[in-house]
């Protein structure tokens, strides 16, 4: 039988959903390999029978809890799809500023009416099998933890820093382009998307694990940086680490 | 007397969480409401404090339907504040981008979140055993936008190489090549295109109200000029505060706005309805196929004026790319001297015109922020039509009804993760 899939969403720009719908050719062979059961965001029929969830975006007000719970218990896997489940994403940038003042920035005197805390990724409400890391998603790790899973493997999600994957493409280091890059603690798997197009990695795939012992600190030794700084200069993806350190 | 309930919980095929509750009885409809329910995010909050070079990088992250759309806007928003004015040569390239945005997120919009209510399905997913070479078509077309995107920005979602003052890397011109030659190649495609659309039998629903877009005298705007309105004549884009009038509504988490009227309309049909004389050839007689004129006050036209702009898309991409093969492409100086100042930027992306607005200090730190998206300045429209629409069906069965407003609210092809991020219908 197919195992029966689900997307569900909660704070995010779907773009990671728009990502699985980016397979393109690949999508149809998917789309055969499976039942595709919950999608809203490109199908109107549903089932809540499903095996697998996969589950984009942050938790960030009191009522997406309960919702998630009970994605959790339906599933027998449950994947988080992107920066925003995987390690809280943009979303915690908010975090920084007292959160009545960033309700009142931007909905002024109604700010009563928009329920908000501090986001979160998935895995700090419920507990998560496998995670599908970046912001954007990268399509070619998709489809091998899509594979992974049909084939009831567990995903090989790299643990060394992108750095490596830099270095075999043969890129110019962005630090001797004059920037700062996150590269040497940030956990491989994306091709080194960024660093490729000459800009810096900014830790959207989160870092490696133990990032003291597996960075490249040789890297950032060279210019200058320890680890902590170097993750101090960039909080767009990382804030939720920085705060729970 | 009959009794309506409908409550659609999260209207599907649209990118976000809105509802539609509606409630009849007796014959006399007394709720006929569109509600976006999307958690808020708060991205002009969380900004301030941030690098001028982080902007357009966090602000792609409202949208992954239309990350380059935002980005741009930002990047403009940005340099228009630090007196920052970009060369011919990244105009250029930035236009192509956002041609390329169009074509994938109308052949995204037309194809797999429209046209399934035509043929009765609940997605397109049941298509591809019904109609295969309608959804490999349709896939084919979105790749070619897709990896035209990638070549240009880097990234479709989420573009990476457009920067401030330029690009971190510029596009190869084997691949630009390579691109144009598919672009060639997709004529008959665009031409199956134009045949199913014509298929389709289109609501046949009016209501005139106001509508705003970009307008430029040297082309078919999408990138850069000044806001039009067909009831208000122009204005220069510093203006959008006065001409969008956001508010807030209770049963929304996104912001609504108005100008003239108590609604106006944003997107492809506004465009058309603006713009319209500026279509390539091409676009205009796939115009006078589809039976789309100007000035169209259905609503559900929309999905129609979206396969006009992806057919133009295709030729105007085209004589871009002609134009960039033509002056060749060269590394540019990007340094900036840094600034303070307050700049905004408004780019026409799929769904309408984006505004964003930003104040730096003189170290390039974000000290105000302020975004108003299309589906947000839609959202008002939307209800007016629902309220306009749903007399004139109220003798169809119950899910007859529903489906009708279903499609009009996804004609609109809403972006409610941009709006607050919304759909959903209720009948209660």
């Amino acid at each position: 039988m197919k195992p029966k899939i689900a997307f569900f969403d909660f704070a995010s720009c779907e773009g990671c959903q728009l990502q699985v719908v980016n397979l393109e050719a690949e999508m149809l062979d998917v789309v055969g390999a499976v039942d595709i059961v919950q999608f809203r965001e490109a199908m109107t029929e549903k089932s809540d029978d499903y095996a697998i969830a996969f589950v984009e975006g942050s938790i960030t007000r009191e009522k997406d809890i309960p919702r998630l719970k009970k994605i959790r218990e339906q599933a027998a896997i449950l994947v988080a799809l992107g920066a925003c489940a995987t390690i809280g994403g943009v979303n915690c940038l908010k975090n920084f500023q007292p959160l009545d003042e960033v309700r009142k920035y931007v909905y002024g005197d109604k700010a009563d009416w928009y329920e908000t805390f501090p986001a979160r990724p998935i895995d700090a409400v419920v507990p998560v099998d496998y995670y599908i890391h970046g912001c954007p998603i990268h399509k070619d790790e998709l489809l091998k933890v899509v594979k992974s899973l049909l084939l009831g493997k567990k995903p090989e999600i790299p643990t060394y820093p992108i750095c490596v994957e830099c270095k075999r493409a043969g890129n110019v280091c962005v630090f001797e382009l004059g920037s700062t890059c996150l590269g040497p603690v940030t956990r491989a798997g994306c091709g080194a998307w960024c660093p490729t197009h000459r800009d810096n990695c900014a830790g959207c795939r989160g870092l490696v694990p133990d990032p003291n012992t597996n960075a490249e600190k040789e890297v950032l030794k060279k210019y200058g940086l320890t680890v902590d700084q170097a993750v101090g200069q960039f909080r767009i993806f990382l804030g939720y680490a920085e705060v729970a350190k | 007397m009959k009794n309506i309930n409908i409550n659609v919980d999260h209207v599907t095929r649209v990118e976000g969480h809105g509802n539609i509750v509606v409630n009849v009885k007796e014959g006399k409809i007394e709720e006929c409401k569109w509600e976006v329910v999307e958690a808020p995010r708060f991205f002009e909050a969380f900004v301030r404090g941030r690098s001028y070079l982080e902007l357009a990088h966090i602000t792609s992250r409202i949208c992954g339907i239309c990350s380059i759309g935002h980005t741009l806007c930002s990047l403009q928003a940005t340099e228009a504040a630090l007196g920052v004015k970009i060369s011919e040569q990244t105009r250029l390239l930035r236009r192509i981008l956002i041609q390329g945005e169009n074509l994938q997120s109308h052949v995204l919009h037309a194809y797999f979140l429209a046209a399934p209510d035509f043929v009765g399905a609940p997605s397109v997913f049941p298509l591809v055993k019904t109609h295969p070479e309608v959804v490999v078509r349709a896939l084919r077309m979105k790749k070619l936008a897709n990896d035209l995107c990638d070549v240009f920005g880097g990234r479709t979602v989420h573009p990476i190489t457009p920067t401030v003052n330029g690009f971190t890397k510029l596009p190869g011109i084997k691949e630009i090549k390579a691109i144009r030659q598919r672009l060639a190649e997709a004529v008959p495609d665009l031409e199956a295109t134009l045949e199913l659309f014509k298929t389709l039998k289109i609501p046949d629903f009016k209501r005139e109200t106001e509508y705003i877009s970009l307008k430029s005298k040297e082309e078919y705007a999408l990138y850069d000029g000044v806001i039009a309105s067909t009831d208000a004549g122009t204005t220069p884009v510093e203006n959008y505060r006065s001409w969008t009038n956001e508010y807030l509504v209770p049963h929304s988490t996104a912001k609504y706005t108005k100008h003239v009227r108590d609604t106006y309309m944003v997107g492809a049909l506004a465009r058309f309805n603006n713009n319209h004389d500026q279509l390539s050839p091409q676009a205009k007689k796939a115009a006078e196929e589809l039976g789309l004129q100007a000035p169209c006050y259905n609503p559900f036209m929309i999905t129609v004026a979206q396969v006009v702009e992806a057919v133009h898309a295709v030729f105007e991409i085209i004589r871009l790319i002609d134009e960039v093969l033509d002056k060749g492409l060269k590394e540019e100086d990007r340094r900036i001297l840094l600034k303070g100042g307050k700049g905004v930027g408004a780019v026409d992306v799929p769904r309408g015109i984006l505004f964003h607005d930003y104040t730096y200090d003189k170290n390039g730190i974000c000290l105000e922020a302020n975004c108003i998206i299309p589906t947000n300045q839609n959202h008002a429209n939307i209800q007016k039509d629902m309220e306009a629409l749903l007399p004139q069906i109220l003798d169809r069965p119950q899910e007859k009804i529903r489906l009708s407003l279903e499609m009009l609210v996804r004609a609109y092809d809403p972006c409610i993760s941009c709006s607050t991020h919304l759909l959903q219908v209720k009948f209660v």
